[in-house]
């Protein structure tokens, strides 16, 4: 399992790399799914078995096809040109992601070496379990995520809704 | 030793025999029709026709294998194979008699959900990468479909987990013998998944995708020779697979009588007898779906999905919730 853990991680981080340097938008989505299945299965080596199926169900399975969905109906190819993503690559404006990001690295240094040498959690945590933390203990945030989600809703809806028919004059409604 | 051995085992049956299972149902899908529509079918090739599929089989390998010149050809050639492996792996959860599954998944349910939403890349891909309008519209068509099927191919089987109180497929099946079939208790699950498993492997009434009048063949249209063959094998293999869910999740899946076996490897026999003949049973069904519906129109599809099915799996899992809670 511990094997099993470490190949899901480096391909993980691999495909997560290819994402960012991908040209074709579809080839760096797909990389993408890819970077969540290894996830799924990091997921699944520590034991949270259900978490792993619902990584694999709404993310690699449900919200990346709508990424592809929306790649295929823009029919957006490779970008002609490299200029603006050239621009990025000025010194200057990696000084305060890099200082920020060895910040985060000493913190999760420090958190790893003063909190002991296993990372691994390895206990077997079922659906039951979920269940009774996600609607007892997180009960709150559930609620509030969920609302979160339904203000989305409604924005998608009225955005999406056609115009009214005196509105629509002049265009094809 | 000996149970790596019994899981390899199992593994090399699932594989040849669903391989084998697909190209037999060509056959009796294109007798069936014609029996359903006062005709012969193929009855020149060999004993009823059989070695028909042998020549089909053959012709198919020796076509040209073309890979269109303006196609993403990684992709084009990734997309076929998505279909088989997905389809193919989700064969792994399904216990064909006790103890005869590859792996006893305690969230094997999941499994399956998981392994068909990965599915839906294949045909989605492959309509991307021919770079083809015909192919591309089948494509877009096939991923809000499946999309919009797949919400409630997972609400309708919770109605099942509710009641047996487990994801694990053995467990379900071992709930429904000491209880009763679920068909009876969860008939409306049955019916809605039953619905959203024709509509995820994409066959008649709902092959939109690949509508031949209107999009020639859809996402496959640049396809040739086995890479075609590919996601024809691929949409019998999810046909078997839904089939053998239903029998698993809502018949009782190797429950039947033993004729006083009781113990052994034939006991074992005699309940994957059953378990094959409940299978055949919906794999009959939706051959005669195909030779009784039209099909519907595209935005009806999606309305249906959405405005009908879904409710109804919402109000299914309420009405299961509330039972349940009531009868404690």
């Amino acid at each position: 399992m511990t094997i099993a853990f470490y190949v899901a991680s480096a391909v993980a981080l691999f495909a997560t790399l290819m994402v960012v340097t991908r040209r074709n938008p579809v080839h760096a989505v797909l990389y993408l799914m890819v970077s969540l299945l290894a996830v799924a299965v990091v997921f699944f080596t520590l034991g949270a078995h259900f978490a792993a199926a619902l990584e694999v169900i709404i993310y690699a399975g449900a919200i990346i096809v709508l990424f592809v969905f929306m790649i295929m109906l823009l029919n957006i190819g490779p970008p002609p040109s490299t200029r603006q993503e050239s621009l990025l690559l000025t010194p200057g404006i990696w000084v305060g992601p890099s200082a920020l990001s060895v910040l985060l690295a000493g913190l999760f240094l420090y958190v790893i070496l003063a909190g002991g040498r296993s990372v691994q959690a390895g206990s077997y945590v079922d659906a039951k379990t979920v269940g009774i933390s996600m609607f007892e203990i997180y009960f709150l945030g559930v609620e509030l995520a969920s609302m979160i989600l339904l203000a989305g809703l409604v924005g998608a809806y009225h955005l999406g809704k056609r115009d009214l028919p005196d509105e629509a004059e002049g265009g094809n409604g | 030793m000996n149970e790596t051995l019994g899981t390899l085992l199992i593994i090399a049956f699932v594989i040849l025999g669903v391989l084998h299972v697909a190209p037999g149902l060509i056959w009796l899908e294109r007798r069936l029709l014609a029996l359903w529509q006062d005709r012969y079918g193929p009855n020149r090739v060999g004993p009823f026709g059989l070695f028909q599929v042998l020549a089909d089989a053959i012709k198919m390998f020796f076509k040209e294998d073309w890979i269109p010149p303006f196609a993403d050809k990684a992709t084009f050639i990734l997309a076929p194979c998505i279909i088989n492996v997905t389809a193919l792996t989700a064969f792994a959860v399904i216990p064909f008699a006790p103890g005869w599954s590859v792996v006893d998944m305690s969230v094997g349910l999941l499994f399956f959900l998981a392994m068909s939403s990965l599915g839906v890349y294949s045909v989605t891909l492959a309509g991307w990468a021919s770079n083809n309008k015909y192919s591309l519209l089948g494509g877009l068509r096939a991923s809000a479909q499946m999309l919009g099927y797949e919400v409630f191919m997972g609400l309708s089987l919770m109605g099942v987990v509710l009641m047996s109180g487990t994801f694990n497929l053995a467990k379900i099946v071992e709930a429904q013998q000491n209880t009763i079939w679920y068909c009876v208790p969860q008939f409306l699950g049955m019916m809605l998944f039953l619905i959203a498993g024709i509509a995820e492997t994409h066959r008649l009434p709902f092959d939109l995708p690949e509508a031949e009048a209107e999009l020639i063949a859809g996402f496959h249209s640049e396809y040739s020779s086995m890479k075609f063959g590919m996601f024809f094998i691929g949409e019998y293999i999810g046909i078997t697979l839904i089939s053998c869910l239903m029998t698993v999740l809502y018949f009782g899946g190797w429950d039947g009588p033993t004729f006083g076996i009781s113990e052994g490897l034939a006991l074992k026999l005699v309940q994957f007898g059953w378990f094959a003949a409940k299978t055949f049973v919906f794999l009959c069904l939706f051959i005669l779906l195909r030779a009784s519906f039209c099909r519907p129109r595209y935005d009806q599809l999606i309305a249906f999905g959405w405005k009908i099915m879904l409710p109804l799996s919402l109000a299914n899992l309420l009405i299961t919730g509330a039972a349940l809670l009531a009868l404690e």
